[in-house]
Formats: C-alpha cells, sequence, structure tokens
C-alpha cells in the first residue's frame, strides 16, 4: 500500500497539463478538441490548486478553483460562439482549413 | 469603509456605468450614437476620477488591490489612448456596418479588465482582470461576423490567448504552492533562488505574459490577427492591451519576481532580443500596411522589453517612456489609415499609398512624421523614447542588447523609408475621397504635434515617470 501524498497529485496534474498542451499542438482534425484540450489544461491546474490547498491547510487555493471554474464556463461559452460564427462564414471547422491568411 | 471604497472608485464607476449603458443600448432602438457618446463620456469622467484622486500607496481587500502612481499614471495612459482610439475610428465603424451598441460597452469591459490587472497586488485578482480584458478581446476580434477573415482571426486569437492563459495558470498554481501565498508581497519574500519549484513557476508566468504582449516566440497570432480583425480593433488591439500587459510584467519583475533577478533577466534579454531582430526582418516582405505595422509593433515591444530586462529601475522608467511614446505613434498611424477611403471601401496596402503626397499632402506630412518617429529619426518623439531604453541598457553595461538594439534600428528604418519612397516618389494611382473625419483628423495632428513638440520638453513626461517608483 503507499501512501497518496503531495507529490502524486502533482504529478497528475502535470500529466493532464501536458495532456491538453500536446492535444492543442498535434491535433489537425477539429477545433473543438482545441476547446477541449484547454479545458483539460484548466482543470489539471485545479488539481494543482487544490492538492496544495489541502496539503498546506490554507482554503485560498479552493476559493481560486471555484473562480477559475466560472472563468473556464465563460472562456468555453464564447469559444464555441465564436466557432460558430466561423462555421457559417467557412462552412469547416477542420484545422487545416484555418489558413486564410499567412505570410 | 466609505474612505477604503473610495481606493477603487474608478472601478467602480466603469462597472456601474457599464451595467446601466448595456440597459439602455438593450432598451432604446438604434442606440449606437447614444451608447458610443456616452462611453467617451464615461472615460473623460473616469479620467477625472483618477486625476482628482491622491497618489500615495493604498492597498485594500487583504492588500490585494492597489492604488498608487503607478496604476493611476498606466490607467489614465489607457483611457486616453482608448479614448482616441474609438472616436477616431468612429466614421470607420459606421461605413462597415459595425454599429452594434455592444461595440463600445465590450470595449469599457476591456477596460475594466486591464484596470484590474494594473492595480492587482493578488494571484487570483490580476488572473481574473485578464480573463476579463482577454475574454472582451476575442469578441471584439471576431466582432465582424459576417467576414471570413475577422471570425478566422477570432478563432485564432481565441485559441493562442487561451493557451497562454492556461499556461500563465498554471504557473500561479505552482508559484501558490511553493510560496504558500496568492499575494504579491508575500511571493516576494518567499521567492527566491533556492526555491526552485516557484523559480520553475516564475518561466510559466512569463510565457503567458510574453503572449500577452506579443513578444517572440510567441508572437504567431499577432500578424494574423492584426490582418483580419476591422481596422478600428486592430488599432485598439495594438494600443491598449500592449499598455497593460507591459505594465503587468513590469509589476511583476518589480515587486515578486524582485529577488530572481537573474533568473528572469536571461530569459527577457531573449524575448528583447528574439522580437527587436524579428520585427526588423519580417516586416519587410509585408505588403498589407496592418501586417507591417504587427510585425513593427513586435519590433517595439522587444526595445521596451530591453528596458525591463535591465532590472533597474530607470531601466522600468525608459520602458514605462517607450510605451506611452509608441501609443502615441500608433494611434497616428492606425488614425491615417481612416482616411484612405475610396469608393466606401477602406484601403490597407502599401500600394495604395503611392503618389499621395501629390493630391494629400497634409496626409502625406503627417505619414512622413508618423514613420520618421516609428524608425527612431531624431529630433521627433520615437527617438526620444529609444535613447532612453538604449542608456538605461549601457548604464548596466549590457553592451550586446545595445548593439543588436542599434542594428535592428537601422534594418527597421529600411520598411519604413520603403513606404516613405512609395508615399512621395511613386506614381499617384488613387485618388482618396476627402472624408470629413474630423475625429481621426484631431488624433493625426494631436499625435504629430506631440511627436514633432517632444524634444522641447522631455523632462514634462521623464518626471511623471520618475515619480511612478518613489514610493
Amino acid at each position: 500500500m503507499i501512501e497518496i501524498g503531495l507529490g502524486h497529485y502533482l504529478s497528475l496534474g502535470a500529466i493532464i497539463f501536458f495532456l491538453g498542451v500536446i492535444g492543442i499542438f498535434l491535433n489537425r482534425k477539429n477545433v473543438i478538441v482545441i476547446l477541449m484540450s484547454i479545458e483539460l489544461i484548466l482543470l489539471a491546474v485545479n488539481i494543482n490548486l487544490i492538492s496544495f490547498s489541502i496539503f498546506s491547510g490554507d482554503i485560498v487555493g479552493q476559493i481560486f478553483t471555484m473562480l477559475i471554474l466560472t472563468v473556464a464556463a465563460a472562456e468555453a461559452a464564447i469559444g464555441l460562439a465564436i466557432i460558430v460564427v466561423y462555421y457559417r462564414n467557412r462552412g469547416s471547422i477542420r484545422v487545416e482549413d484555418i489558413h486564410g491568411m499567412k505570410g | 469603509m466609505i474612505n477604503n471604497l473610495n481606493i477603487m472608485l474608478p472601478e467602480i464607476f466603469l462597472s456601474l456605468s457599464i451595467f446601466s449603458v448595456l440597459m439602455i443600448g438593450v432598451f432604446i432602438k438604434n442606440s449606437f450614437n447614444i451608447v458610443f457618446n456616452l462611453t467617451s463620456l464615461i472615460i473623460v469622467v473616469a479620467v477625472a476620477i483618477i486625476l482628482s484622486s491622491p497618489n500615495n500607496v493604498e492597498k485594500i481587500f487583504l492588500n490585494s488591490f492597489t492604488r498608487d502612481a503607478f496604476s493611476n499614471y498606466f490607467k489614465i495612459l489607457i483611457l486616453l489612448s482608448s479614448l482616441f482610439v474609438i472616436n477616431s475610428s468612429k466614421n470607420f465603424i459606421i461605413d462597415n456596418k459595425l454599429d452594434k451598441f455592444e461595440y463600445p460597452i465590450i470595449i469599457l469591459l476591456s477596460i475594466l479588465g486591464m484596470f484590474f490587472m494594473v492595480s492587482a497586488n493578488d494571484l487570483i485578482l490580476f488572473y481574473l482582470g485578464l480573463e476579463l480584458q482577454s475574454l472582451s478581446l476575442y469578441i471584439l476580434a471576431s466582432i465582424d461576423r459576417d467576414n471570413l477573415r475577422s471570425t478566422e482571426s477570432g478563432i485564432k486569437y481565441f485559441v493562442l490567448s487561451a493557451l497562454s492563459s492556461g499556461l500563465l495558470l498554471y504557473g500561479c498554481s505552482l508559484l501558490y504552492g511553493f510560496t504558500g501565498s496568492t499575494n504579491f508581497d508575500f511571493i516576494a519574500v518567499e521567492l527566491t533562488k533556492e526555491n526552485t519549484g516557484a523559480v520553475f513557476a516564475m518561466v510559466f508566468i512569463l510565457v503567458g505574459l510574453a503572449f500577452k504582449v506579443s513578444a517572440v516566440p510567441f508572437h504567431m497570432w499577432t500578424p494574423d490577427v492584426y490582418e483580419g480583425a476591422p481596422t478600428s480593433i486592430t488599432s485598439y488591439f495594438a494600443v491598449v492591451p500592449k499598455v497593460a500587459g507591459l505594465a503587468l510584467l513590469i509589476k511583476f519583475m518589480f515587486i515578486p519576481f524582485s529577488n530572481i533577478l537573474l533568473e528572469w533577466q536571461t530569459i527577457i534579454i531573449f524575448l528583447s532580443i528574439a522580437s527587436m531582430i524579428l520585427g526588423a526582418v519580417a516586416a519587410m516582405i509585408q505588403k498589407n500596411f496592418k501586417r507591417l505595422l504587427a510585425y513593427s509593433s513586435i519590433g517595439h515591444i522587444g526595445y521596451a522589453l530591453a528596458g525591463v530586462a535591465t532590472g533597474s529601475v530607470s531601466g522600468y522608467e525608459s520602458a514605462i517612456v517607450y510605451i506611452s511614446i509608441y501609443v502615441i505613434m500608433n494611434i497616428g498611424a492606425f488614425s491615417c489609415l481612416y482616411l484612405l477611403k475610396k469608393d466606401g471601401k477602406y484601403k490597407e496596402n502599401i500600394s495604395d499609398l503611392s503618389g499621395v503626397s501629390k493630391k494629400h499632402p497634409l496626409l502625406a506630412i503627417s505619414l512622413l512624421i508618423i514613420l520618421f518617429s516609428l524608425a527612431g529619426v531624431p529630433p521627433l518623439g520615437g527617438f526620444f523614447a529609444k535613447f532612453y531604453v538604449f542608456v538605461a541598457v549601457l548604464e548596466r553595461e549590457m553592451y550586446a542588447l545595445a548593439i543588436i538594439g542599434l542594428l535592428t534600428t537601422v534594418m527597421s528604418a529600411f520598411y519604413y523609408l520603403k513606404i516613405i519612397k512609395t508615399i512621395y516618389f511613386d506614381d499617384s494611382l488613387i485618388t482618396f475621397e476627402l472624408t470629413k473625419n474630423k475625429t481621426a483628423q484631431v488624433s493625426i495632428f494631436t499625435s504629430c504635434m506631440i511627436l514633432v513638440t517632444f524634444f522641447l520638453y522631455p523632462s514634462v513626461l521623464n518626471n511623471i515617470v520618475n515619480s511612478l517608483f518613489a514610493s
């Protein structure tokens, strides 16, 4: 039986965080997947904050988490709205198709 | 209690007036003009409130919010620059059918976010202010929603900016964990070289901030967003968030990161050199004026970062002087774009400027002044901005940074002079309509006057900026 400590939580947070970052850069299919990756990054931050908060006995980290959750919801709403207007103009939300401007 | 609330009177006033203006916009039909004029009035009143408030350092709400000379200066700079930007672009907004009442309101919301950013003394408040600003800017970038290029720039800005916010937030969480507090003053005490985890967090936060001020190598979004967004939004993007981003960067270096100067200095020097070189090289091949200004703004941020990289108070002061003059130059440059109208369409290619001097001599001479100032030709304002930065850099004996800065200044002079050559010596192709765009003309005139007469009284701006770090 291993003792689950702060290090384990932080590793979990780091793994989810890097999955999110890699998801943004490797994904060539769909913009929605990028939105999901961004959510993953924010959730990784939440895991970090909550575990720090619990292990240091300081409540501020959990308050910060609540605020991040609200901001993440607002961010997802605006992101989806932008994707909808883009789809109306372009008829596609494939990442490969978003290349109207270059140079 | 009331005395405490007075400390954040500008923010309270701004948020209450946003709510009331929003109601006016919803309940009155075709309310763009009313809302637009009210917005200008709100900005002027907010400037008056800040000017009448004292400059001593006050902290409230568990020391999470500060009001001092530094934040007051940046708030006034943000308000005045957005006043000029939105007023000079009014005709453009109406001509391009962007005259929805939400437009000025979202700009006010982003200004409110920037207010909290420059006043924050706590990671939570800082993050919330940053997000309020970014969320408003996502909407502004894609505000021309039936235009493919505008929405594409919105998507690009959203994805990259959300990623940078995520990196920054990850840094904030590590910083909170390894220093035990979200308060900047506490972090400053705890954050030392031995605290490896917190130094690691500092790198993440710097990456996030570099995204916001578009320093190389985190600049990818800038040219596309500047080109795709409507010009009125581009001019806002080029001016106001840059001011707030740089203020935040200086604040982070000055308070929480002050004990690990050697650790962050290398990173900032790298960002600065890379931005200066890319800004000078990549702008040479651009054909679109907005895209060129995007690369030019990347280069200018590089010079401002060179001032920050010194890590000394005189360096921070030079960076603040630099960004103030940069704001004046860019307001002038973008206001010129609002006058280039032909058959109801606004031109934005450099080739459209050819031979402007023959038909529109006044516009040509203003562009000449602004472009010379951007290039840093004495005795215009842009020269003094660069001069102070290089003096501060040389004081700290960072010769490599100064030499690269001077070389890139010479290189960037090439493309500014190329535009001037197009304006003055090429054949005239287009006669632009003489639009009665008084506000844009006033902006160009003000910006040119300040740039030309700056050398007479450089001490005015210097004295103000010197007083920011006195306390």
